[in-house]
């Protein structure tokens, strides 16, 4: 009977938002100040900002677009990717963040969240877990943004980062994400009953009822897309159809620059992902018809 | 510094830059400050927080800071308390054993009481937006009939607002105040119907981040920064 919180994320390369297709790259979509304040104007309960290549590249691009976004929108603002320190933790809460995800670091380092919810608060930390099917029910953690397998049980490691501390978990799909084909909803239900502190569930969103199951079957607590939401608004040149030639999509592959020319270009391939595209509003109004309480 | 205006309190805990863009945002200039002088000459006082109150009550006494708030607040000039900092203006908590607060407010922090294992699921921590709802002893008492009525929200920092405005919140602890006329409006989430924002004269809180709460939490800021 709590309100689902309805959180736009925002995968971002350098300066600008990318989305992520396949193995070939990235389609450059906008900038991220522009997508916050429409987001923010178009009633998003939170944002959800993703550095895809945080690891390797330097982060004060990062960091400025957190403070340019922070003097404009007045909801709650989540960052992730390549945060490793409790220095990162704190550079990004100062630069303007309320919350600060973590995924890679924690599995190396799980102490990492225990230090950094007693020094920030628990309402301060999340803990980003990215899964991956292994098949009879079980998912194994990914880190390093859908690049590395760890071999870590995602549901044992979903109440460990509860006991170390974290305010709320950040769950994807390494399998759905960027398909649009529908959220992971065994593995959203398998956490979100399992855990006491909220789960946010991303990946795989391709319409508007794909966000009413993840409430409904899968129990999460606040749902967040990307493809499903930026290409309602951003302004196109072209189709919304994207091709990709493999079955399987991975999030994160390494790449090393936006590709702007995509639609000139493209990528080939036979099989295509559907997006729906679907404004919040439009999200936030089937979910009220199917009485799942949300802000209006 | 002698120039009056809002000071932000700086106790070591508290999302202290967010308040202040925020309130840049409404047309007016803060200082973030830890120091007894500054927050003395100011005209009107914002106690942020977030985190646990014990470190909060801490952090206030380490910084010698618990006598001056308490002076300001008798003074009469407005204080706004945020999320820990209007916990921290209470009687004491339970959060983590059981600490003593400022005592500005009669009343307690405690936990949000925990899902019926078999009723409705719900998660602590609260996160998320909930509706500020006008209690019913407040709304009874001064509705009188159509022409006469009066709205309790009025001359407070929820002045226009509608109610049961949606409110961005981030707790596990709520507060209950002894007088209910202290209580400007109620949240209910999971088994509880809570004091989201209190007020006794100049001293004001809101349990949620008004922040954080888009343009309606901004129009709170205004409010209290109009007043």
């Amino acid at each position: 009977m709590h309100n689902i919180r309805v959180i736009p994320r925002l995968d971002i390369k350098g300066p600008n938002i990318v989305k992520g297709l396949c193995f070939d790259g990235y389609r450059v979509i906008g900038t991220p100040e522009k997508f916050s304040e429409i987001y923010y104007k178009a009633g998003a309960d939170e944002l959800f900002f993703q550095d895809v290549v945080a690891s390797l590249y330097e982060r004060s691009n990062l960091l400025e677009i957190i403070e340019s976004t922070a003097k404009k929108i007045f909801i709650p603002l989540t960052v992730s990717g390549g945060v490793r320190s409790i220095e990162d933790v704190k550079e990004i809460l100062r630069a303007g963040a309320d919350k600060v995800a973590i995924n890679t670091a924690a599995i190396k380092n799980p102490d990492l969240l225990r230090q950094a919810s007693r020094m920030f608060g628990s309402q301060c930390i999340v803990s980003s877990i990215e899964a991956k099917r292994l098949g009879n029910g079980k998912y194994e953690v990914w880190v390093d943004y859908g690049r590395q397998p760890t071999g870590v049980d995602v549901l044992e490691w979903a109440k460990r980062v509860v006991d170390l501390g974290v305010g709320e978990i950040f769950l994807s799909s390494v399998d759905k994400d960027g398909t649009g084909e529908g959220f992971e909803l065994d593995l959203i239900h398998m956490v979100a009953s399992s855990v006491s502190i909220p789960v946010i569930a991303c990946s795989g969103a391709g319409q508007e009822e794909d966000f009413v199951q993840a409430v409904k079957i899968g129990l999460a607590d606040a749902v967040s897309a990307a493809s499903v939401f930026h290409y309602k608004y951003a302004e196109l040149v072209d189709t919304l159809i994207m091709s990709y030639n493999k079955k399987e999509l991975r999030m994160g592959e390494q790449i090393d620059s936006g590709n702007i020319e995509f639609i000139r270009e493209g990528y080939g391939g036979n099989s295509e992902i559907f997006v729906n595209p679907a404004s919040i509003g439009d999200v936030k109004r089937l979910m009220r018809k199917k009485e799942i309480f949300v802000r209006v | 510094m002698s120039k009056k205006e809002i000071v932000i309190v700086d106790y070591g805990l508290g999302n202290l830059f967010s308040i202040q863009r925020a309130i840049n945002e409404v047309g007016a200039k803060s200082l973030i400050s830890c120091k007894s002088e500054q927050i003395k000459s100011a005209e009107k006082l914002i106690l942020p927080g977030v985190g646990a109150f014990e470190d909060g009550m801490r952090g206030l006494c380490e910084k010698g800071l618990v006598n001056t708030i308490c002076e300001f607040a008798n003074s009469g000039k407005p204080v706004f308390g945020i999320c820990l900092g209007m916990q921290l203006l209470l009687s004491f908590s339970e959060e983590h054993g059981l600490h003593r607060g400022l005592d500005l407010i009669k009343g307690k922090v405690v936990r949000f009481k925990e899902p019926d294992p078999g009723g409705e699921k719900y998660k602590v921590p609260q996160i998320g937006w909930n509706s500020i709802v006008l209690p019913e002893t407040l709304h009874q008492g001064k509705v009188s009939g159509e022409a006469g009525r009066i709205n309790p929200w009025e001359n407070t920092i929820l002045k226009d607002l509608s109610n049961k405005s949606f409110m961005y919140f981030l707790h596990s602890y709520i507060v209950f105040v002894d007088n209910p006329e202290r209580c400007l409006a109620v949240t209910r989430y999971g088994l509880d119907e809570y004091c989201s924002v209190l007020k006794k004269d100049n001293i004001v809180g809101c349990q949620f981040h008004p922040e954080l709460s888009g343009d309606t939490g901004l129009d709170i800021l205004r409010n209290f920064v109009l007043q």
